[in-house]
């Protein structure tokens, strides 16, 4: 497989669940990074902390393996001081969401150069399955053991509203898209945000019933549709998948470069 | 028509069994039911001549342990089947 290029083989097999749909990420974003055809040395993955987090130490890239919720700080800081990097910033719903919440609206408000996956597993993997903002009203998690009464966010949304400048959604189930969808989202000349369903069969699906692994990716299939598709007139209730927004406006970095050389008077 | 004595597979499934965590997803989503889960419970292709090309396999699987090599050059793309 190419994509074994991208990646240190010496950490697999990987510490991912069997079935977990983080590792459908992974291999995803692989094929799309071979697929574009760039230099590994000119990509750099910043990660916070969760099992959505632990990506960054499989690719074979520059990494740094961050503070929950703190990934985009960070990779901000990275992207402003050499912004000829690629920087990919992967995060669990807790991480992006919850604790993340500020960081992640406003990198998007700035249109920073980046590319944000939200691993959306609708859970706390990493931590034992307490439920997240985008858990949804009604799920089971440890800390709502009689059914959760929070109302979810819905991450396109939010993404649209803040300023994100490309903002797709896709599941684990839809490999081609999802490859399809990451390299557009890296090409993306801002702040670019993919929500992707990826199964926690372990403390997501035990605890709300949803079946193994192959029968969340199912759930993914039948409970999803393309936009503006046939299937999602039909049946309007089913989650969009695709691009949602697709925009430009300035980027961060070139407008800060811009304000240094006014200030020099150049 | 199915014998698999007298098809020779034109493809070839590599299954990195040290990585492959057994979770299923190739056995369920084969549309040609190539694959199954041996008494180790790791994936294995017991039906190789029968397999259409389309990598969904591969694509899928969570542990990255599953590699289709093409003995021939064509390579039919599949879909992700809605
Ligand atoms: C500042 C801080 N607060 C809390 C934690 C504990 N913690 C680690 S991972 C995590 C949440 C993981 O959930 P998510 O971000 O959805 O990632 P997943 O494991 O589901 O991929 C939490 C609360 C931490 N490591 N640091
Ligand atoms: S706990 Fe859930 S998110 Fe974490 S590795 Fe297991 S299946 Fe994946
Ligand atoms: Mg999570």
């Amino acid at each position: 497989m190419p994509a074994r290029d991208y990646i240190r083989e010496r950490f697999f097999p990987h510490m991912w669940c069997p079935g977990c749909g983080h590792g459908i990420v992974l291999n995803a974003l692989l094929r799309a990074v071979e697929a574009l055809g760039l230099d590994k040395k000119n990509f750099v993955m910043v990660s916070g902390i969760g099992c959505s987090a632990r990506i960054s130490g499989y690719v074979d890239f520059h990494s740094m393996h961050t503070l929950h919720g703190r990934a985009l700080a960070f990779a901000t800081g990275i992207k402003i001081s050499k912004p000829e990097l690629n920087v990919i910033v992967p995060m669990g719903d807790g991480d992006a969401m919850a604790i993340g919440g500020n960081h992640f609206i406003h990198a998007a408000r700035r249109n920073i150069e980046m590319t944000a996956i939200v691993m959306n597993n609708r859970i706390y993997g990493m931590t034992g399955g307490q439920f997240s903002p985008l858990s949804g009203y009604g799920t089971m998690g440890t800390t709502a053991p009689y059914g959760n009464i929070d109302h979810g966010f819905n991450t396109v949304d939010l993404a649209s509203s803040a300023g994100a400048t490309f903002v797709a959604r896709t599941t684990t189930y839809h490999a081609r898209e999802l490859a399809d969808f990451i390299g557009q989202a890296i090409s993306h000349p801002g702040f670019s945000v993919l929500e992707v369903l990826s199964q926690c069969p372990t403390q997501f699906g035990r605890r709300n019933k949803a079946g193994d692994a192959p029968e969340m990716l199912e759930s993914y299939r039948t409970g999803t549709a393309r936009i503006d598709s046939k299937k999602k007139r039909e049946n309007p209730d089913l989650i969009e998948r695709g691009i949602f927004v697709q925009k430009e406006l300035p980027e961060y970095c070139r407008e800060y470069e811009r304000i240094i050389s006014k200030a020099r008077g150049e | 028509m199915k014998n698999s004595e007298t098809k020779t597979a034109a493809r070839e499934h590599h299954i990195e069994r040290a990585w492959c965590k057994g979770c299923g997803i190739c056995v369920h989503f084969c549309p040609k039911q190539v694959h199954k889960l041996d008494e180790e419970g790791k994936a294995c292709a017991v039906r190789p001549e029968d397999c259409i090309g389309c990598r969904l396999c591969e694509l899928r699987c969570p542990d990255l342990a599953i590699e289709v090599i093409d003995r021939q050059a064509a390579d039919r793309q599949g879909k992700d089947h809605e």
